[in-house]
């Protein structure tokens, strides 16, 4: 178990996501930079859907009750163990009563925590990842226990030697694909598009990222109809809103883009006031 | 099957088919056939397939050939194999419109002039449809709601509204599967979960199925309630096959 002392910001256990039950308004959720959450699994030799924790902007204060091993990625939440400052993407062993700390993130806003073998929360609809309404919390409660598999860390096992490709946490560029209502834009919209760089508004979370820069708009709201994560949409009042890992299953605006699979990682590290541009 | 369709890829492993652009049961039918048929056949790869009023969305596993799989699915659409009768389901749902529950009743009484119980005889006389489930895990889009009972969204949306609260919304009735905040017009409360994650489905209904409404007073919805919570309320339904 691990035993959560301070729960941080918005800290949640995510895996790769709850598929099958869309059609009946599930949403997917799942980790929003799975880029980094496959580095930390990877790096600890763990199955690539093994649960991890989220965490955002502010991290997490945990007390392990068994040894184990954990990996750190994402943004540099200046993680310290028992105090002393421990490095990202690099497995370190953890004892019985140690602590682990995050402070606020740095290049990013996500940093995940995996842990050898998974964290081992419930599972509910095939899935581990947090989501109101379907997992009992939607978040880690201050004082929640959290089961893991205790790990002897007497031997080290072998560290899997990985190029670790950080790069998305600097890039702007999000790369798309036309969306269904793409063509009904005018080439002036189509332009404004593409071409303008976008500022990241105050209003992003894991359902979606809103942008500040509004399009001049005179498409109609269309009938309601499947939308995805990385689906962008424009309202009619000209904003635009990239729909993330926890959107629901159908939406009625227009989905002018959809975003690359690696630029759903890349947007999820985002934060307000970054400026993000698409390329088709 | 034959309606003039449009295949558009949706990112790199969605193709998303789309029929005219209106609400219509025959389209329904249409798209549910499809659905059906896409599930006899065995495409390779296909992970999920989705559908809304209008439109269907084939996800697949891994990124597609899109003009390939575009082909295979146009030949599935026109081909006569694998038709089959669907059968569907009518559900007839408990609704209690007793004055604690239904918090907008007087209000849309009095807007639309229509008395309270002439609202609940019109909301309950009709056979509603199912299109599909969206918005919220388990949230029914209905069509068939009476156009005397159409009501404006509120222009500010309740923080929250309690589950299982029934409401109007535009030309749209719907209950609320979970509590969520929202904007419409709440006219009474049913005590049946329509979504619940511990089944497998997690809901008892399915796009093309039909759903009556009926009237209950507070002494059985309560009982309804006792029941449903004891985990022992059968749902009164019946088979029709179309």
């Amino acid at each position: 178990m691990i035993k959560v002392l301070n729960s941080g910001l918005y800290s949640s256990i995510q895996d790769l996501g709850r598929y099958g039950f869309q059609e009946y308004g599930v949403p997917y959720s799942g980790a929003m930079d799975k880029q980094a959450m496959l580095f930390a699994n990877t790096i600890l030799a763990n199955a690539e859907d093994s649960a991890v924790l989220e965490m955002t902007m502010l991290g997490a204060k945990l007390e392990f009750q068994c040894d184990t091993f954990i990996c750190i990625s994402g943004a540099d939440m200046r993680a310290k163990l028992n105090g002393t400052r421990i490095p990202n993407y690099k497995m370190i062993a953890v004892k019985a009563a140690d602590v682990l700390s995050f402070l606020s993130a740095n290049g990013g806003i996500r940093t995940y925590l995996a842990v050898k073998g998974g964290f081992k929360t419930d599972v509910v609809m095939r899935s581990r990842s947090m989501y109101q309404g379907v997992t009992h919390n939607h978040v880690i409660q201050d004082g929640d226990l959290l089961a893991i598999e205790p790990q002897s860390n007497q031997s080290y096992p072998k560290n899997a030697r990985l190029k670790i490709n950080k790069d998305y946490f600097i890039q702007s560029q999000l790369g798309v694909f036309k969306g269904p209502e793409y063509d009904l834009l005018s080439e002036v919209q189509q332009h404004l598009l593409i071409d303008k760089p976008f500022i990241i508004s105050k209003n992003n979370n894991r359902m979606a990222y809103q942008l500040e820069e509004l399009i001049e708009n005179t498409l109609e709201p269309i009938i309601t109809t499947p939308v995805l994560p990385g689906s962008v949409q424009l309202t009619p009042s000209g904003k635009l809103i990239i729909l993330m890992r926890d959107c629901q299953t159908t939406g009625g605006y227009p989905r002018v883009l959809q975003l690359k699979q690696e630029s759903l990682n890349c947007l999820a590290q985002k934060y307000t006031g970054q400026l993000i541009k698409f390329s088709l | 099957m034959s309606f003039k369709l449009s295949y558009k890829p949706f990112g790199e492993q969605g193709i998303l088919v789309e029929w005219p652009n209106q609400i219509s049961e025959s389209i329904l039918e249409d798209v549910l056939g499809f659905k059906s048929k896409i599930g006899n056949v065995d495409v390779a790869d296909i992970a999920e397939v989705r559908t809304a009023y209008q439109s269907l969305l084939i996800l697949f596993h891994t990124p597609v050939n899109f003009q390939k799989k575009i082909e295979v699915l146009k030949n599935i659409y026109t081909s006569a194999e694998n038709e089959e009768k669907r059968t569907s389901q009518l559900w007839r749902i408990p609704v209690c419109y007793d004055d604690c529950f239904a918090l907008d009743l007087e209000h849309l009484s009095a807007v639309k002039n229509i008395t309270k119980s002439e609202i609940m005889k019109r909301h309950t006389k009709v056979t509603y449809t199912v299109y599909f489930i969206g918005f919220l895990p388990g949230f029914l889009y209905l069509g068939g709601l009476d156009d005397t009972l159409s009501m404006p969204r509120k222009s500010t949306p309740r923080l929250a509204i309690e589950k299982g609260a029934v409401a109007i919304g535009g030309n749209q009735t719907g209950v609320y599967p979970s509590e969520s905040p929202g904007g419409w017009n709440i006219i009474g409360q049913s005590p049946i979960p329509f979504f619940d994650k511990n089944l497998n489905p997690p809901c008892f209904t399915a796009p093309g199925d039909r759903i009556q409404f009926y009237a209950v007073n507070l002494k059985e919805f309560n009982d309804i309630k006792v029941l449903v919570d004891a985990g022992v309320y059968q749902i009164e339904s019946e088979v029709t096959i179309d």
